[in-house]
Formats: C-alpha cells, sequence, structure tokens
C-alpha cells in the first residue's frame, strides 16, 4: 500500500482551495473511487493528496430553472435530475459506488486504456454547463467545453446549468454494472430551442457533436454526421468500428426521443 | 483517528489513505469483508458506514474517520441472527460464501430501508455484487423473504451451526 508523503483533510471550500494551490504534484480523492485502487495496485504513488470528504464541496441546489452542483457531491444525489443528466448518473456504476463517487471526479476522469470513463461530461455538455473550478491563476468559472479541453490541475468546485426544455440519454447496454459504459449519448433541446448533443466513449473525454446538432431536424442523417465530429477508439469495452456502426443508431435515438418529449 | 466498528468504539493506526477494507481485515482482524477485486468491481468487501453500504476497498480510512462502520458480524448476533442472516441460511443462499458478507451488508441495508420483496428492486440493490457461483437465485429469494418479514424456522446443530428445519428449505 502506497501512502502519499503528505495527507491533507480541508473542512472548507476555502481551505481545499488552498491545500490544491497551482494542483501541481497533487492527487484529490473525491470519492475514492478511482484512486484507490491506483494505490492498492501500486500504480499512483502521490507526492501530496487531498481528500475532499469534508470540504463542504458537496450538495445540489436550485434557484429557478439553475441547478447547481458541488464539486464532492455524490452521484446519487444527480440521479433524480431530469434528462439527460439524471438518468446518465442513474447509469453509472450501481447504487453503493453512485453514493462514493463525485461529480469532480466524474468530469476529471480521463478516458483510460480499458475503459472511456467519465459518462456524466456528455450529458453536462449536452445541457451547456459552466464549471467554477480553482487552480494556477485563481477561481475561473468555464464553459464545460473549455474546461473540458483545457483540463488539468484545475479542483472542480461547482458545476452549473439551466434545466433544459428536453432532454435524453441513450446508452449501449453494459454486461454488468461494474463495466464502464462503452458509448453514450446525451440530448438537449435549451430554453431558446437549440439542440445540443454530446457523446461519451466516441474517443477522449465527452465531446460536442456540432455536425449532428446542424442536422438535428433528420434524425437519421443526424447520426451519420455524428462520425464527423468524434475520433472513436478502441480499447477493453468496444473497437473503434463498434463505435462507429453504434453511434449513428444512439443519436438517431436520442433525437427522436427529445422529440417525444416536445 | 477513531472509527466504531460494529459497535465497539477503536482507535486506528494505520495511514489515513489506507483502504477501510486494509483496516479491518489487518489491523481489526474484522474478516468478514472479504479482498476480492480491490478495484470496486466485485461487491465482497462491502460494508455499512453510517448504515449506507459503500465499498470498503474504495474507502480511504480518513474519509469515514469517526463513522459507524458494521460489518456481516455487526448485523446481528450469533443467537440473534438478523433477518437476512435467518433468510440466507433458511433459502441456502451461500454456496462458496466469498460474496456473502457482502451480499448480507447489501442487502441487510435494502430491508432496513423499507425494501420490498420485488425483484427488480432486490437486483437493483445488488447490482455491485457478483457471485460468482452464480447462485443469484436463491440469494434473491432470500432477500424477498426477509423483506417480506417470512419466519425462518431455523435449527442449532450440534456442531453448533444454524441449519433449516425443513429438509428442502426451497422457496
Amino acid at each position: 500500500m502506497t501512502q502519499a508523503a503528505e495527507v491533507l483533510l480541508p473542512s472548507s471550500p476555502a481551505e481545499a482551495a488552498e491545500a490544491f494551490g497551482d494542483g501541481k504534484g497533487v492527487t484529490v480523492i473525491g470519492g475514492g473511487t478511482i484512486v484507490l485502487p491506483e494505490l492498492t495496485y501500486g500504480r499512483l504513488r502521490p507526492k501530496k493528496a487531498i481528500l475532499l470528504a469534508r470540504a463542504g464541496l458537496a450538495g445540489l441546489t436550485r434557484s429557478g430553472s439553475t441547478v447547481t452542483i458541488g464539486g464532492a457531491t455524490p452521484l446519487t444525489e444527480l440521479v433524480g435530475l431530469d434528462s439527460p443528466v439524471g438518468p446518465c448518473a442513474a447509469n453509472v456504476a450501481d447504487g453503493e459506488l453512485r453514493g462514493q463517487a463525485t461529480l469532480g471526479g466524474n468530469l476529471c476522469a480521463g478516458a483510460g486504456p480499458e475503459a472511456p470513463r467519465g459518462d456524466l461530461q456528455g450529458a453536462l455538455l449536452a445541457v451547456g454547463a459552466s464549471v467554477r473550478s480553482t487552480g494556477s491563476g485563481g477561481e475561473s468559472t468555464l464553459p464545460i467545453d473549455e474546461f473540458l479541453e483545457g483540463r488539468g490541475n484545475r479542483l472542480v468546485l461547482a458545476v452549473s446549468y439551466e434545466e433544459p426544455a428536453a432532454g435524453a440519454f441513450v446508452a449501449l447496454d453494459r454486461p454488468h454494472t461494474h463495466e464502464y459504459t462503452a458509448l453514450a449519448v446525451s440530448a438537449a433541446r435549451l430554453a431558446d430551442g437549440s439542440i445540443r448533443l454530446a457523446a461519451t466513449g466516441a474517443g477522449g473525454h465527452g465531446r460536442r457533436l456540432p455536425s449532428a446538432e446542424a442536422a438535428a431536424g433528420d434524425p437519421a442523417a443526424a447520426g451519420e454526421a455524428a462520425l464527423a465530429d468524434v475520433k472513436p477508439h478502441d480499447d477493453a469495452l468496444a473497437s473503434a468500428w463498434y463505435r462507429q456502426q453504434t453511434l449513428p443508431v444512439l443519436v438517431r435515438r436520442a433525437l427522436t426521443m427529445l422529440e417525444e418529449a416536445a | 483517528m477513531k472509527l466504531t466498528v460494529n459497535g465497539i468504539e477503536r482507535e486506528i493506526e494505520s495511514p489515513p489513505l489506507t483502504p477501510l477494507l486494509f483496516v479491518l481485515r489487518e489491523e481489526l482482524e474484522v474478516t468478514s469483508p472479504k479482498a476480492g477485486c480491490q478495484q470496486g468491481g466485485c461487491g465482497a468487501c462491502t460494508v455499512l458506514v453510517d448504515g449506507d453500504p459503500r465499498r470498503s476497498c474504495l474507502t480511504a480510512v480518513a474519509a469515514v474517520a469517526g463513522a459507524e462502520i458494521t460489518t456481516a458480524e455487526g448485523i446481528g448476533a450469533p443467537e440473534e441472527l438478523a433477518p437476512v442472516q435467518q433468510a440466507f441460511t433458511h433459502h441456502y443462499a451461500a454456496q462458496c460464501g466469498f460474496c456473502t458478507a457482502g451480499m448480507l451488508v447489501a442487502a441487510h441495508a435494502y430491508v432496513e430501508g423499507g425494501g420490498t420483496d420485488d425483484r427488480h428492486a432486490i437486483s437493483e440493490a445488488l447490482a455491485g455484487h457478483v457471485c460468482r457461483c452464480t447462485g443469484y437465485v436463491k440469494i434473491i429469494d432470500a432477500v424477498a423473504a426477509a423483506a417480506r418479514g417470512d419466519s425462518f424456522d431455523l435449527a442449532v446443530t450440534a456442531e453448533g451451526q444454524y441449519t433449516t428445519m425443513q429438509s428442502g428449505g426451497g422457496s
């Protein structure tokens, strides 16, 4: 069992931000569902670890149509939200893990060689969420698209978004809850009528599907168009070829569900 | 750092990032939680943390300092088994036994939380647990029976082991 040289247990968001600093050499442990096995198997030897268990970063609030979710909120608390965020959260692992895994960990989880991870990236891209984080240069709030592009060395403080007028979430079935989802598509019709689509499991982190969005009026055409927006990859769950065959189907189904939800 | 384990307060000396699983098994010698996959995929290490089922292999001990930890040893007593323990015995829900302690605490939390005998709901509650003997039918039978509040007519053998009175003991 590897132990970090320094382990901090901040008791407020301000203490967490101070402990995190510019994030260099820092391992953040939210629920621990990703980091603990890395420690157990000796694949990660952090110099400095921060446990967020008591950092006061958990909680979900609503103000009008705005939903704000603390970075250390367990996914269980997201399950009741409207589509696509709620159903996407419900599709993560099982109830025990959802009670432990945090939103921040899910947003910051990179795609590994075995699985895409980061399921909620897609749903939060679809609803156009913004991410408040701290790190080098202090606090910042960025659209999630930009946050994911520039990801690394940021501590997620909170995520907020406006509830969409309608949403849909579709995913490939998993053989067991302990598998990550190989491919999923989230769709949202925002209050202004625009449609946003995003995929997780189609290469790297969650991706917007702008070509599919432009063709959203024709679900079948949008499905084919989505292939231009992603670079599907091989991993232990599925081949790139399989992802290319199934992404158009999921996009079509998501848009059809969105139409039916109207 | 302190933990209350099965009702007894214990002082913990393990380093702060040690998985709760190893604190229980190696420091405190509470061995019902099993080290299966040690990466959250099997459920054999599940314990109750302040009443909620959690994978102890994924839980840094410092993150739950001061919490009440309950393992299969703590949900009932040898002379007074918890309903799910009686039900697992009555329905022959344990085969090799490796997954059983995790299944029991998850099932206990489900039943105590007002869970019904709906088989789909039970499957959801136990979704994080794998039984490599594939004994799921009898496990779900047992949890459903406990959720219904069935009474179990168990006897103790000369060797001190619980057994069912019926020769079949089926559902």
